[in-house]
């Protein structure tokens, strides 16, 4: 008896065989969140804990003369103090740029930077310690404006990586695919436009928290555990390990469910490091909960972009060439910006055929707090300048900005101009999708004055193919153990941050086991208990983790149909494992109960334990530096329409409606699918009309300050504002993917804030070329455009 | 210093020790260890620490716990068995479940005391009556959809319950 070796992208059973796979189910951790049983970070209370609390700079731009924690240390109460000298590692997500300490070392670089951080028997003990901590300021002229950054060599934020550099500059990307040049000159029309994209943040409901325990060990040292409300446990980890100077052996990290992510939760934040230094220094277990306020601080939100764009097409519409110019401002640390910088271009060619396209893209510092990936990392601004550009376009040469895109589509199983592989993509069946069901063809340009619709579409990763630091490992892991009662457990080190991971990996196990969810246990993101994964970043959750699962499921599957075969004197291929039950194919009347199956199986094999792993393809990109970023192995493709009214008095945009179709390969649960693609909906079409994360300048009170940290002043649209969201899921079944699924978490974002700038021109002839679209900058343009005559 | 209150949480009577400066949701939460209701700004922004308090939606973190001695506080714990057997959740609790109403899940016990709310109240809420009702409760998730669909199927389930 032998079990062949399972490939890991097996051949997809046809559609009617699958049991689990495409339906409706409830998530696995869904009763626990709704019956309030569900433990989140600052649910959980150790005996003996402290309450630490983190002392930060009301200086936008300073050195740290000196810090004088003694005052602090005498209260009652306060068990320790700690500061930059305690913990004088640098960290950073990105390896090539650490330049962050856990509490800021010499210098400051914006309003909120951490100084220091205590540990006291209560809240209001650790408040009041802060209270009567002195640090002595020397102030340093700060930079906000990111052109200013650019230009001004007498401030640096941070030191030249290299002599001559300028400190303010993250990263610089220039590259150019074909001729851009020869595109432009062989246009019938180029058009030109300057776009810029407010900043936002990704607010999510849950505030950061982690919770710290040290416990000694018999050789002398000690075992750190982290519980931290992190998308990232394993880079959470490695850093831990190095700014604590700690064997990463000795480190547990453990992330329970978290509040909401939406890549604010992505790298290490101060918290944990203080959690754990204090936990160290204590012997006492110490929580540290962010306020709100800390939270619009810590920020690592989407980028502010100033874009150039120069786009050339042909009549019949057909593109010739792109060229971007792009300046991101990144805010006081690098955070995943050097990825962002690359991000800024190379994601923009899909889902179109560009012949050339050049961007030169850079990244600068700022006295701000830090930007980083929010939902559609780097993408979501180019998207929005760029398929603005296209419908302007469209409307130079007379062509319906739904038709135009057709014209230009990619193509599936092909190279884009910057040689990144695309495999299945269903972005025509999107557009078809998007212009029924928002009955297109009697809307636009038809509807009467104040009221338009909108189109544009995108394309996203399906998780990058490569991890943030070089190693050829695996990119994801999943391990699977069967017990005698017929019960799966599932270990994994996928974060559930709320999009399902948790569920998905369940629902692969039930697929080819045949066991019902209640027998599925997923043991999740612990890094003592689980193989590692990278975490809930850049959409790799359900295509990297969800090949690993099935991987080790099959593997599994195998060894049960090969012991029950021999057990029935038939071919293992005829053994059936469903509902809980091994069937023969044959006859169904010859069944036996899961679990009997899993005996003789375990009888035959021994312990039924098995792991699967994935990994990318490495022939997927392009050759030259950087081409490596932007590289997938599956990417989503999404269009969306948006339907707007507009009131030209006042200059406020009611989002209608917004149909969203996604290319998610395959739907493993069209439930969990519609939520990602509602959620990312949402979210786009809220900073397209109502957030921005900004900052005072000094004529509108101190410089640097954010200007409304709270759930209030920075306005997330609330039920009654929200548009109606009609989810349109194509399935383009991507041979790559488990039972072909891709991402569904990012993409969907991307189009709804280019659409509804489109449908805003529709509805009152004005282009936004910049966000948010505000009632009075809305207003401002209908006036001007009435003041010209033109309406 | 801690001040001794009698409380009324979810059907039972209970003490608790808290610093007089405690609002509701920092005794459930850290006095009476009811972690279901969750904290999101602790300014009355948000609504993630919705409970009720003699049935009506209050907002738990800024409510001085001192106020809610006399009334009868009821949590997302304490929905658990409200009007079904025990230990068996509300319709509301098992429609969320059943419809992807909760992702991350945070918003979700102070959205259901709303929608509980409304729907002991108002038993054929519109789509627009729902929206209403759960204006002060903030999800980052799911915009807003999958939670309407999940009220709309409780709704009627606790509507076939009745007749």
């Amino acid at each position: 008896m032998s079990c062949p070796d399972v490939p890991v992208h097996p051949t997809l059973p046809p559609l009617g065989a699958l049991k689990v796979i495409g339906q409706r189910l409830p998530k696995v951790d869904g009763l626990a969140k709704c019956t309030g049983r569900a433990k989140y970070a600052d649910d959980l209370a150790l005996p003996a804990m402290l309450h630490g609390k983190i002392l930060r700079s009301p200086h936008p731009h300073a050195r740290i003369r000196a810090i004088d924690t003694s005052a602090a240390e005498a209260l009652p109460g306060v068990v320790a103090v700690i500061t930059g000298r305690d913990l004088p590692v640098p960290y950073g997500i990105i390896p090539w740029t650490r330049d962050e300490y856990a509490l800021a070392v010499d210098k400051v670089r914006y309003i909120g930077d951490a100084v220091a951080a205590v540990a006291a028997v209560d809240e209001d003990t650790a408040l009041e310690a802060l209270d009567n901590i002195r640090v002595d300021y020397e102030l340093l002229e700060p930079i906000f404006d990111p052109e200013e950054a650019l230009r001004r060599t007498d401030v640096q934020i941070h030191e030249p990586r290299k002599p001559g550099q300028n400190g303010n500059v993250t990263k610089e990307v220039r590259l150019a695919f074909g001729d851009v040049d020869a595109g432009l000159a062989a246009a019938d029309v180029v058009v030109e436009g300057e776009y810029y994209f407010e900043g936002t943040t990704h607010a999510p409901i849950e505030p950061h928290c982690a919770l710290a325990v040290w416990e000694a060990e018999a050789d002398g040292g000690g075992r750190l555990t982290v519980w931290s409300s992190t998308q990232v446990p394993h880079y959470l980890h490695r850093e831990l390990a190095r700014v604590l100077g700690l064997d990463p052996a000795r480190i547990r990290v453990v992330q329970p469910p978290v509040g909401g992510g939406f890549g604010g939760k992505s790298e290490p934040f101060d918290l944990e490091f203080c959690v754990a230094a204090l936990a160290m220094r204590t012997g006492r277990p110490v929580k540290i909960l962010y306020t709100r306020e800390e939270v619009f601080y810590a920020h690592r939100g989407r980028h502010p972009y100033r874009m150039h764009y120069r786009v050339g097409a042909r009549r019949d519409g057909t593109l010739t060439a792109v060229d971007a110019h792009i300046v991101l401002d990144g805010g006081a640390y690098a955070s995943f910006g050097l990825v962002t910088t690359y991000y800024a271009g190379q994601l923009l060619p899909p889902p179109y055929r560009i012949p050339a396209y050049r961007f030169h893209s850079t990244r600068v510092y700022t006295n701000k707090p830090a930007c980083g990936p929010k939902r559609g990392h780097g993408s979501v601004q180019p998207r929005f300048a760029f398929e603005v550009t296209l419908d302007k376009l469209a409307e130079r040469l007379g062509i319906d900005p739904i038709e135009l895109r057709r014209r230009n589509f990619l193509g599936a199983y092909t190279r884009t101009v910057n040689e990144l592989r695309i495999t299945s993509n269903g972005f025509l069946a999107c557009l078809d999708a998007v212009e029924r069901a928002s009955d297109w063809k009697q809307k636009f340009r038809r509807l009467p004055y104040g009221r338009g619709v909108g189109v544009a579409g995108s394309c996203y990763i399906s998780g990058t193919n490569y991890p943030i630091y070089p190693n050829s490992m695996p990119q994801a892991a999943v391990q699977i153990l069967l017990d005698r009662s017929g019960r799966a457990t599932v270990f994994t080190g996928a974060s559930d941050i709320g999009q399902g991971s948790d569920s998905v990996v369940a629902y692969v196990v039930a697929e080819e086991l045949g066991l019902p969810l209640p027998h599925i246990r997923v043991v999740a993101a612990d890094t003592d208990l689980v193989p590692v994964d990278l975490g809930a970043y850049s959409s790799r959750e359900t295509f990297m983790v969800g090949n690993a699962c099935l991987q080790a499921a099959r593997t599994l599957r195998c060894r049960v149909q090969d012991a029950v075969a021999a057990a029935w004197e038939v071919d293992p291929a005829e053994v059936l494992l469903r509902d809980g039950q091994a069937r023969w194919v044959r006859d169904p009347q010859r069944a036996m109960p899961i679990a009997e199956a899993f005996q003789l199986a375990e009888a035959h094999f021994g312990t039924l334990a098995a792991t699967g792993t994935y990994d990318t393809p490495k022939d997927i990109h392009g050759a030259y530096r950087g081409g490596t970023i932007g590289a997938s192995p599956a990417y989503s493709f999404t269009a969306h329409v948006a339907e707007v009214e507009v009131d030209p008095e006042t200059g406020f945009v009611e989002v209608k409606t917004l149909w969203i179709a996604h290319d998610c390969g395959r739907a493993l649960n069209p439930t969990l699918v519609e939520g990602q693609m509602e959620g990312s909906a949402y979210m786009g079409f809220a900073e397209a009309i109502f957030e921005e994360h900004i900052f005072k300048d000094a004529e509108h009170g101190r410089a640097g300050l954010h200007h409304g940290p709270s759930l209030l002043d920075y306005r997330l649209p609330t039920s009654l504002d929200t548009p109606e969201l009609v989810s349109l899921i194509v399935e383009s079944v991507d041979p790559e993917g488990p039972y072909g699924a891709k991402e569904a978490g990012e993409g969907p974002l991307h189009p709804s804030i280019p659409a509804i700038a489109n449908a805003i021109y529709d509805a009152v002839g004005v282009r936004i070329d910049r966000l948010p679209f505000s009632p009075p900058r809305v207003w401002r343009a209908i006036q001007e455009r009435r003041a010209r005559g033109a309406g | 210093m801690r001040e001794l209150l009698t409380l009324r949480v979810n059907g039972l009577e209970v003490e608790a020790a808290v610093p007089p400066h405690f609002t509701l949701v920092e005794t459930l939460r850290y006095v009476l260890g009811l972690t279901g209701t969750k904290q999101g700004c602790d300014k009355g922004d948000c609504g993630a620490c919705t409970v009720l308090l003699d049935g009506v939606p209050v907002l738990s973190c800024i409510l001085p716990v001192q106020e809610a001695v006399d009334h009868e506080v009821t949590t997302v714990e304490g929905l658990v068995g409200r009007g079904t057997a025990p230990g068996e959740p509300h319709p509301l609790q098992r429609a969320f479940d059943e419809c992807g109403a909760a992702q991350c899940g945070f918003c979700t016990p102070g959205i259901l005391m709303s929608a509980v709310a409304l729907l002991e109240r108002n038993p054929r809420p519109s789509r627009q009556e729902i929206a209403a009702a759960l204006s002060g409760n903030l999800c980052r998730c799911t915009g807003y959809t999958k939670i309407y669909e999940a009220v709309e199927r409780a709704a009627a389930r606790l509507r076939e319950d009745a007749s």
